[in-house]
């Protein structure tokens, strides 16, 4: 199980079948405050796995444990086959690490800033000035290159933090908050660098973020966080399907007959007593819908519903692969049952782009060591948010 | 025929890959960009004006009348450590005029500026990175966790090192081309030994900023901690001591010996505390071999009837083994000092 030294990936030689990290029952205490509880995962090569979960659940700190910058209370980690504790500058050689709200010396140039990076990693200077070109390109800040840092927008000074975070050529690249405090279009940028480089460099991705819609779209695996405890794992799509099953989210627009939009208000009252329904709360990403929640399949309820009471319905969808749709219900269930927390299961009949091996039917928090029956294939991870779920046995 | 080509081509193929080299020596890379941050700094450049006009001051006073104070100088005696030593009340009393500016010599400046160079350098070293969020991504650079408080004093202490030997250079220089003050090899020592004194000293005052910058979260109040330090050890200080003196050890009004001696033992070891006390006692000694009764304490009078009359000219070597027990004392606060800093750094959480 002991791995090299320094199992980079290159030239597309085979090292990608064991983790690049690995977390077994990682805790972390702060006086009487648990941070991180008994926490257990692993990312291999390749893959882009979200830490996703609100500000203070312990993310942060699990990266920190992860780089040997703060001590485990217990439980262990392994990254690139090396313990942080131990060796922690063999594991700081390999992984490329971008904190929350990354800072630069604002008095030096981007180059300048990436030169330092580059010298405290040995880079020598002739490789060095070419590859900080190289990566400034690719971030696309080349053309400010030379301008002072404390000029760059926060959005500038992420891609800076990735391209720094790039310079040591990392087996491994782990993102805190990469998105905070972005506006929308600098969190699809972003977004696409990252999968971008994940893609081509083909080196294992661990990003931390509270907006789990924004990152989800890139993640081939998703862990679910609150309170220090990871209480789902697996994709995307295998947590919402696990959800689908027993509840659906469906966004509902409707006009009045006379063609104006129906307001949130009448269609609120309209659907609130409709058979099934859970529950109807307005839809903050759109101004003129409601969120309803109810039993699997309810969307042809709440049409005909809407019809009754003479609207007609222009929008209804039935979120699913959405985990902001999903999370507020596994957070609950976690608070509920804190010992057993739910554990999305893996549909059997499925074959195909969702069936991958890694966590062969166990998401969620794991006291054993996970089989390793395959290795990841994120080429053909399928999390597009269109895709319903709709056909899955359920 | 080309059996040179394949050479370097060879050696640079089978060099090992330079970023698999054993991380040695990665406080040298901080120390590096410390450095250049601060020779391009204000405060840099601030301090380093500071510095030239206490050098300026010092040339002027000595410009006066370096002439008549060479007449009472006894004979075998160099002039050119009064270059640094002579204040303008110095001048007035050796030629029984008084003095129309009470410039103190530029030792003396140089013991007044000391804490503050120091502390311009360190107050900010740690904070600033926690202000500005670079520490975790630094710390998350394959280098040691010392080696970034270890390059960052060693920085302080370059760039004090530069400032005050260029100040130290141009006033020797001076004195020679304008004043013909040729120094001996034995001059040159003692000014060489207290510089390296005097870089200590105000290194002590740096691993004191540097300890408040990695205490304090905000650079203004660790600069406020350490300037209030700095006015409780040179302000209140001297006045603390005698205040102490004089309430344990008290001199009636005929004093007995036993009553002087008691008296100047506690005075010497409340002295012995204070490092701005130890700093100008070290500096009297080491740059003047003349040596006056005046500035030594009991221990150190005893040395030097032991060594011959009183009033004698001391050898270098005689000097410093008068002087050891101030010179290492400033070293153990330095050191101890640092100590401090370094183990407060390395104990916190990265995260703020």
């Amino acid at each position: 199980m002991v791995l090299q030294p320094s199992p980079r990936v290159e030239g597309g030689r085979d090292v990608a079948i064991e983790p690049v990290i690995e977390a077994r029952n990682l805790t972390k205490r702060y006086g009487a405050r648990v941070a991180v509880d008994d926490l257990s995962f692993e990312v291999r090569p390749g893959e882009v796995f979200g830490l996703l979960g609100p500000n203070g659940a312990g993310k942060t700190t699990t990266v920190l444990m992860l780089l040997g910058l703060t001590e485990p209370t217990s439980g262990e980690a392994r990254v690139v086959g090396v313990d942080p504790m131990r060796d922690p500058l063999e594991v700081k050689r390999h992984v490329g690490y971008m904190p929350d709200t990354v800072g630069f010396y604002d008095g030096l140039s981007a180059r300048e800033n990436l030169a330092y990076t580059a010298r405290l990693n040995r880079v020598p200077r002739s490789i060095a000035t070419a590859r900080i070109t190289d990566l400034l390109t690719q971030v696309g800040l080349v053309d400010v290159a030379e301008q002072k840092v404390d000029t760059f927008s926060r959005g500038m000074r992420q891609r800076l933090g990735v391209a720094d975070a790039l310079l040591k050529d990392p087996s491994v690249l782990i993102l805190d908050e990469p998105t905070a405090s972005l506006d929308p279009e600098g969190v699809v940028d972003l977004l696409a660098l990252i999968e971008r480089i994940a893609q081509e460099r083909r080196i294992a991705v661990l990003l931390s973020s509270h907006l789990l819609d924004q990152v989800q779209a890139i993640c081939h695996r998703v862990g679910i966080f609150y309170k220090g405890r990871l209480i789902a794992e697996g994709s995307v799509r295998d947590l919402a399907t696990e959800a689908s099953r027993t509840e659906d989210v469906v966004e509902v627009g409707a006009q009045a007959h006379d063609g104006r939009p129906a307001g949130v208000e009448v269609i609120t009252a309209t659907l609130r007593g409709a058979p099934g329904v859970a529950s109807v709360a307005p839809d903050p990403d759109a101004p003129d819908r409601v969120l309803v929640a109810g039993a699997p399949g309810i969307a042809g309820e709440l049409s005909s519903a809407l019809a009754a009471a003479g609207l007609r319905p222009i929008h209804l969808r039935t979120r699913e692969e959405r985990l902001d749709a999903i999370y507020p219900r596994l957070v609950h269930a976690a608070a509920e049952a804190p010992v057993q927390p739910p554990r999305p299961k893996r549909s059997t009949a499925r074959s195909g782009p969702g069936a991958r091996g890694t966590t062969p039917g166990r998401p969620g928090p794991r006291r054993a060591r996970p089989g390793r029956a395959g290795r990841p294939r994120p080429d053909n991870h399928d999390d597009d948010p269109g895709d319903t779920a709709a056909g899955e046995p359920g | 025929m080309n059996a040179s080509t394949p050479g370097p081509a060879g050696a640079a193929r089978a060099r090992p890959r330079p970023e698999n080299r054993p991380p040695s020596g990665g406080w040298r890379i901080v120390a590096a960009k410390e450095l250049a941050d601060h020779l391009g700094s204000i405060r840099f450049v601030v301090l380093f004006v500071v510095l030239g006009l206490a050098g300026a001051s010092a040339v002027y006073s000595v410009s006066q009348q370096i002439t008549s104070v060479a007449a009472g100088v006894s004979t075998g005696q160099s002039l050119f450590p009064l270059l640094f030593t002579l204040s303008a009340s110095d001048i007035a009393a050796a030629t029984q005029q008084t003095a129309n500016t009470p410039l103190p010599s530029f030792v003396t400046l140089i013991s007044l500026l000391a804490p503050l160079l120091g502390i311009a350098f360190g107050f900010d070293a740690v904070n600033r990175e926690r202000a500005d969020r670079t520490l975790p991504r630094l710390l998350a650079q394959p280098i040691y966790r010392d080696d970034v408080i270890n390059g960052k004093f060693a920085a302080g202490l370059a760039a004090i090192g530069i400032a005050l030997g260029a100040v130290l250079v141009v006033i020797a220089a001076w004195g020679v081309i304008q004043l013909g003050v040729v120094p001996t090899a034995e001059d040159v020592a003692r000014l060489v030994v207290w510089y390296v004194v005097a870089i200590v000293y105000i290194g002590f005052w740096l691993a004191l900023a540097t300890l408040c910058s990695v205490v304090m979260r905000r650079a203004a109040s660790s600069a406020l901690v350490a300037i209030s330090a700095w006015l409780v050890f040179s302000l209140f200080g001297s006045l603390l001591i005698s205040t102490v003196v004089g309430l344990l050890a008290p001199l009636s009004a005929s004093p007995t010996n036993s009553e002087v001696i008691a008296n100047g033992h506690l005075q010497d070891a409340l002295t012995r505390i204070s490092p701005d006390g130890i700093f100008q006692i070290a500096t009297q000694a080491i740059l003047d071999p003349h040596v006056t009764a005046g500035i030594l304490t009991i221990d150190q009078r005893v040395a030097v009837v032991q060594q011959g009359a009183p009033g004698s000219i001391l050898s270098l070597d005689q000097s410093l083994l008068v002087v050891g027990p101030q010179v290492l004392a400033i070293v153990a606060l330095t050191v101890v000092c640092f100590a401090l800093a370094y183990i407060a750094f390395m104990r916190q959480e990265v995260r703020a």
